[in-house]
Order: structure tokens, then C-alpha cells, then sequence
């Protein structure tokens, strides 16, 4: 009942403590996992509200990368005669875009996490890092659902193949989870790191939109890696995104040019972004609503 | 001794004001270099101050909560009351982590869950049951947790017909009583509430501040509460915290705690007129029992007198247009009663052909102890004119009213003091 001034008994046990400053490595990651139910609700929240009130429902997440994959076979197979490396240009360019739409979807999403959801930030608590980590979640539901998309038009070549052209799914298959890892994490990262600046510097906001367009050219999306002169192919490949792709296709399709070494730089680079992501996203977490 | 649930220690919050813009980057650098490689304290909290609103200041960094020190044992229902912009959300925000301290530290033993503002998180195309779950997680309940409780949850909502309907169809009332019904679930050993029951109606408000009784009272859980509402501060807790300025006063019984907080804004506002006017007529000043005053105590049974002098004479025959009110408010705001030259059906006009000055008398302040706030309002043919809120208070002290010894208390047996007869037989 009285005023309390006194310095505090530390051998009680407190649940909680709320303090000022704490270490950069205080990531409360119990916290994390007793709010795992959350994560799946904001997963299935995603997914229900997205084809709520839409004739065509969950068919929407075909839509866009066929048409994509269209654009690009006419553009830059036909008008501009771009290489697809003996592939069917089809499956080449869906094989690309799956994959790169998959990043490029966790690192747009995940770099407005704080503004889009400053809402419900600043009226309660939960372990913030639940709301990425769920647009990562969400975005594999979605990536899944176009895999699917690009197995069909796999059948459908085997079926009906294209003349001069040949692909084949090779043992690099067995890569693919550790890949979609990779690709989830590194968006994350990249996401996580954005997010965190954007709360007080606005800027990089402009920066993303456009940054992850121009990337996409930057990484052997929509040419083989194999056709890129070699003065210029060690600028390409120094893009981790660029290993994944071609790791990528090659699993799939059986055309693709990695290396051990360049697989171990591109998980090197991702656990640094990642790690580094987390820890700036924690340190902002904590008073973004201030400032933003 | 219960047990000490939540100990705030030192507790500061400073905020920076004005814009953040351009300039912030060479500062944030400063700032590093400062704390982090010279280790130094922040340069930027040195030249923070006391945060009262209506005074300017040439420093952007302010002081919205300073050194606050409170402890809340189990089982306690406290309630934080202050003006607007004293740190009420600001010490919620700090309790329910919203945001972080600047100094000082907060220690809670238990589950604590925030009702900052009910309805958070509600998805406008899921539907009352699926935002049920989703609401219910971001609150910090698990998945099994909900699953049991769900039908008491959509029963006390009372939206048991709505609730496979998106949430988007919804009165703002429904959703509401949904959340907070998600909330009242939680079953947490601190809850923070703040102002959730500004929404709803009647009946629901009922029910929102019985099931928080509940809560408190009955389950022995320990409830902070942040209201305006002095009758729901009254009703809910049983020791209050007063904020002025970002710092805060000792814990003290409700009673005494309203009460000196309604008299530190009385004596604020008194020596300025908050009035509103046409300005074309209105009261110049008044006289209480003679006295230029707008503080007046007298014993209750006593004849109160009240004169208001007008900025201008009027004729009498427009002073047939004229009506003219004072409305008695008790500590709570509640209105008591409103006399008017209206309900007078023999209410007197000068002769002399020119009314300046507006008399009214009442006989005696048959009135139990206490403090009454005194409106007026004027209207003049047919329209409003003038209205000063808080224009006196007119403080009501105990007498022998009935010549019994005998005095009802105000808050408990009501304002009115009637002659009544009695006979026992």
C-alpha cells in the first residue's frame, strides 16, 4: 500500500520484468513459442481473407504467375531471343518466377511489418516477431499452391514436348527444402532489416518497391546464369538470390549452375542477414511506436 | 500480507515532441557516440521537463512519465485518474508493453493482459467465431484454451445469432460486446483495462462492470483501471492513483482519491469563465449571498441566493423571452437538481420597464454534505445565449437539518434531504 521507494528485493521471483535497456540479445524466444498458436491464426487469417468475396477464390494465386510467365516467354523469348538453356521458355521462366516470387514476397511483406500493423502494435503486446514470421508462413501456403502450377506444366511438356528442348528432374531435388529455407530466411532478413530503418527514416520505403523490380534483373530470373559473359558473371553471382535460382532449376528442370561453394557463401550471407535482422528488428520492437 | 503482483520502480517515459524529420540522423548519431562509445548519459533526457500541456517550451523532449513508484498487492482493484494527457495511457502502454520504458523498471508476477482498446486485431471479412479465436490469441490464449471457453464467450457477447457473419456486418456496439467478451475470458492474475466502457449500452456497460467486479471482487484477481468515469472508478476499485503531469500522488482509499482530484480541477478552472456565448447577451458577473464570489459554503437547510447581472439592459417585455437555468451537479457530475425562472409560475418582472439583473432565491439547500457544481444557462427568444460550466460551487456542509442529530451521508443515501412524517404503530 505504500509509496515504494526502496531498492527492490531480488530474491523474489518475478514472471516479468519491464525494463529501460535491455541486451541486444534479449530476444525472448519462450516468449515466441507460447504464442505459436497465433502464428497459424494469422496464417489462416491470411489465407481465408484473401479469396473471401472473390468468385475465383484460391485460383487467383495461379493467375498471376502464368501470366507473368506469358509476358516474359513473348518479351524476352521471342522479341528479345533470350536463352532459356535448351529449356521449354515456359517452364523456364514459371521455374524463375515461383522461386524469386516466393523472396521477393517475404522481403516486400515482411519490410512494411511495423507500418502496416502499427495498429495493433500500439495496443498490445505479443512477441512482434510472430507477425513476420507469419507472412513467411503464409507466403509457403501460397508458394506451395504455385509449385503445384509449375508440376502440371512440367506434365504437360513431358507430355506434349517441345522441339529442341529437353529437362529432366535431377537428384538436386533433394535440395529443394533446404533452398525454400534459404529463400524464406534471406526475404525475412532482408524484410526484418528494412522494417526496423523504415520506422524512423521513411526513405528506404520508396527504395523497396522498385529495388526488388530491379533486383529480379540482377538475378538469373529471366536468363541462365550460363549465358552471362564472364566479366559480368561474377558480379551476378555474388547476388545470393542468383544460387538459389539456378539451384533451383536445376532440381527442377536440370539446368543450373551452382557450386558447393557458392551454396555454402549463400547460407553464409543468409544466417548473417537473418541474424542481424532480428537483432535490429528486437531493439525497435520495443519503442517503434514512438517514432513511427 | 498478500503478496506485492506488481512493483513500479522509478518509472520514466520520456517522449520527443514536435516533428521528427530531417536532422534526425546527425542526432541519432550524436546520441550513439554519446552513450554507447563515451558512455555518458543521453544528452537529449538531460534538458526533458515536467509535461504540462498548456505551457510552451523551447525543449522537444518531455517527461511524460517521471519517477513514478507504486506496488499493487493481489487481489487490489486500483484505479489511475487524471487529466487528459497527465500519463494515464502512457503508464498502461509501459504495463502492457506496448512500448518500453525510458528509465526505471517494472517487476509483475502472474499473467497480465491489457485491454487498451477492445477489439483489436478484428478482421472485417472473418466472422464473430473465427475473430474469436484470432482475438483471443493475440490477447495470449491458446488455441485449447479458447476451444473450451468458446460457447460461455458467445453467450455473454450475446451475438449468438451473428456469429457465423463477418465481422464487416456488425453494429459498432456488437463488436464491442464480442471483444469484450474475448477479453473477459482471459483469465489473467492482472488485467489492465482502459476506458473500454465509453461503448456499449446501458445494459451491457452493466455487465462489463459487474463481470470486471467479478473479476476483482470475487475471483481475487488484481485489476487496474484507467477511467473519466468517476461512478465506474467508484464501482470498480477500491484505491486509486492520482496523475498530474507524468507524476504521481500516493495510493489512496477511492473516496478520497475522487475527491481530491475533482477538487484540484475545480480550483483550476475557477477565476476564468468557461463560457459559451452568441455575445450578444450574457452574464456580466453574479453575486453569491452578496458575494462576488464562485465559492460559497453553506450549511445545508440554508437559503441560497443567487444574482446574475446581465452585459445589458433588456426591456421587460423581452424579458418574458428569457429563460434562464442553473443546473446543480454533485462530485460526480450527475446532475442533483436545475432551478429556472421557468418553473416559477410566480416569477416577478421590474415594473421600471428594464431588467438588468436576474434574482433567484432558494429558500433552503435541503442538500445532505457535499460539493455542488453549479451551470447556468440562458436562452433568449427562443435561442440559446450563454452558458458558464462551473460557474460556483456551492459547498454544503452538515447541519442539524432534521433536529434529530441525525444527517444522511450523499454518497450513500442520495442528495435530498425531505421532511417526511412518520408514524409507528
Amino acid at each position: 500500500m505504500s509509496q515504494n521507494t526502496r531498492p527492490h528485493n531480488d530474491n523474489e521471483s518475478w514472471d516479468l520484468i519491464i525494463k529501460g535497456k535491455q541486451g541486444i540479445f534479449a530476444l525472448h524466444l519462450k516468449d515466441l513459442w507460447r504464442y505459436r498458436d497465433l502464428l497459424f491464426m494469422f496464417v489462416k487469417r491470411d489465407f481465408v481473407s484473401f479469396y473471401k468475396q472473390t468468385i475465383l477464390g484460391p485460383l487467383w494465386f495461379f493467375i498471376q504467375p502464368l501470366f507473368t510467365t506469358l509476358v516474359f516467354t513473348f518479351v524476352f523469348g521471342n522479341l528479345a531471343g533470350i536463352s532459356a538453356d535448351g529449356l521449354p521458355h515456359q517452364l523456364f521462366y514459371l521455374c524463375g518466377i515461383t522461386a524469386w516470387n516466393y523472396f521477393a514476397d517475404c522481403l516486400t511483406k515482411t519490410s512494411t511489418v511495423f507500418k502496416d500493423n502499427t495498429n495493433i502494435f500500439g495496443k498490445v503486446y505479443f512477441p512482434r516477431l510472430i507477425m513476420p514470421l507469419s507472412i513467411v508462413v503464409s507466403n509457403l501456403v501460397r508458394f506451395g499452391v504455385q509449385l503445384l502450377l509449375l508440376i502440371a506444366m512440367m506434365g504437360y511438356f513431358s507430355l506434349y514436348p517441345m522441339p529442341n528442348t529437353s529437362f529432366q528432374l535431377t537428384e538436386g531435388i533433394f535440395l529443394f527444402p533446404f533452398l525454400v529455407v534459404l529463400m524464406a530466411l534471406l526475404g525475412l532478413g532482408l524484410g526484418l532489416i528494412i522494417t526496423a530503418i523504415t520506422t524512423k527514416y521513411k526513405d528506404l520505403t520508396f527504395l523497396v518497391t522498385f529495388g526488388v523490380q530491379l533486383m529480379m534483373y540482377a538475378t538469373s530470373v529471366i536468363y541462365p546464369l550460363s549465358y552471362i559473359q564472364p566479366e559480368y558473371k561474377k558480379w551476378i553471382a555474388w547476388n545470393p538470390m542468383t544460387t538459389i535460382i539456378e539451384a533451383f532449376r536445376y532440381a527442377f528442370l536440370g539446368k543450373g549452375e551452382f557450386t558447393t561453394y557458392s551454396l555454402l557463401y549463400t547460407t553464409g550471407v543468409t544466417f548473417v542477414v537473418l541474424f542481424l535482422g532480428i537483432l535490429i528488428f528486437n531493439k525497435t520492437e520495443r519503442t517503434f511506436v514512438d517514432t513511427i | 500480507m498478500p503478496r506485492t503482483v506488481i512493483e513500479v520502480h522509478q518509472l520514466s517515459k520520456a517522449y520527443q515532441i514536435g516533428q521528427i524529420g530531417t536532422g534526425t540522423i546527425s542526432r541519432d548519431l550524436e546520441r550513439f557516440v554519446v552513450t554507447k562509445i563515451l558512455r555518458r548519459d543521453d544528452p537529449f533526457l538531460k534538458v526533458g521537463e515536467v509535461n504540462d500541456r498548456t505551457v510552451k517550451s523551447d525543449s522537444d523532449i518531455v517527461w511524460s512519465l517521471r519517477d513514478i513508484n507504486f506496488d499493487v498487492q493481489e487481489g487490489n482493484a486500483v484505479g489511475i485518474i487524471g487529466k487528459n494527457g497527465a500519463g494515464k495511457s502512457t503508464l498502461l502502454k509501459l504495463l502492457s508493453r506496448v512500448t518500453a520504458p525510458t528509465t526505471g523498471e517494472i517487476r509483475i508476477k502472474g499473467r497480465i493482459a491489457s485491454l487498451l482498446e477492445v477489439g483489436t486485431g478484428f478482421h472485417p471479412e472473418l466472422t464473430g467465431r473465427e475473430n474469436i479465436y484470432l482475438n483471443g490469441a493475440i490477447l495470449g490464449m491458446r488455441k485449447k484454451e479458447i476451444d473450451r471457453k468458446i460457447d460461455e464467450i458467445i453467450a455473454f457477447s450475446g451475438c449468438e445469432r451473428y456469429i457465423d457473419t463477418p465481422v464487416k456486418r456488425y453494429s459498432s456496439g456488437m463488436t464491442v460486446r464480442l471483444a469484450f467478451a474475448v477479453a473477459a475470458h482471459l483469465e489473467p492474475e492482472i488485467l489492465v483495462v482502459d476506458e473500454v466502457l465509453a461503448v456499449g449500452d446501458a445494459e451491457f456497460q452493466k455487465k462489463a462492470i459487474g463481470k470486471m467486479q467479478d473479476i476483482s471482487k470475487g475471483e481475487g484477481r488484481t485489476v487496474l483501471f484507467v477511467s473519466h468515469d468517476m461512478t465506474a472508478i467508484h464501482a470498480l476499485t477500491d484505491s486509486v492513483i492520482i496523475l498530474k503531469n507524468g507524476e504521481c500522488s500516493k495510493r489512496m482509499p477511492t473516496d478520497e482519491g475522487i475527491q481530491q482530484y475533482l477538487a484540484s480541477n475545480l480550483s483550476q478552472s475557477s477565476g476564468k469563465l468557461i463560457r459559451k456565448s452568441d455575445g450578444d447577451l450574457y452574464v456580466e458577473r453574479f453575486l453569491i449571498n452578496s458575494d462576488e464570489v464562485n465559492y460559497t459554503q453553506i450549511p445545508s437547510g440554508d437559503p441560497l441566493r443567487m444574482q446574475f447581472f446581465l452585459n445589458k439592459p433588456i426591456t421587460a417585455q423581452e424579458a418574458s423571452s428569457l429563460a434562464f437555468y442553473v443546473v446543480f451537479r454533485n462530485e460526480l457530475n450527475y446532475p442533483v437538481f436545475t432551478v429556472s425562472n421557468r418553473y416559477d409560475a410566480h416569477a416577478q418582472v421590474s415594473d421600471s420597464g428594464q431588467v438588468q439583473s436576474i434574482e433567484c432565491l432558494v429558500p433552503a439547500m435541503a442538500l445532505a454534505e457535499g460539493k455542488y457544481t453549479a451551470k447556468t444557462w440562458m436562452a433568449f427568444k427562443g435561442g440559446f445565449c450563454d452558458e458558464i460550466t462551473d460557474a460556483f460551487e456551492v459547498d454544503v456542509l452538515a447541519s442539524n437539518f432534521y433536529h434529530t442529530g441525525q444527517m444522511p451521508i450523499a454518497r450513500k443515501h442520495g442528495a435530498f434531504l425531505l421532511n417526511q412524517n412518520w408514524t409507528l404503530k
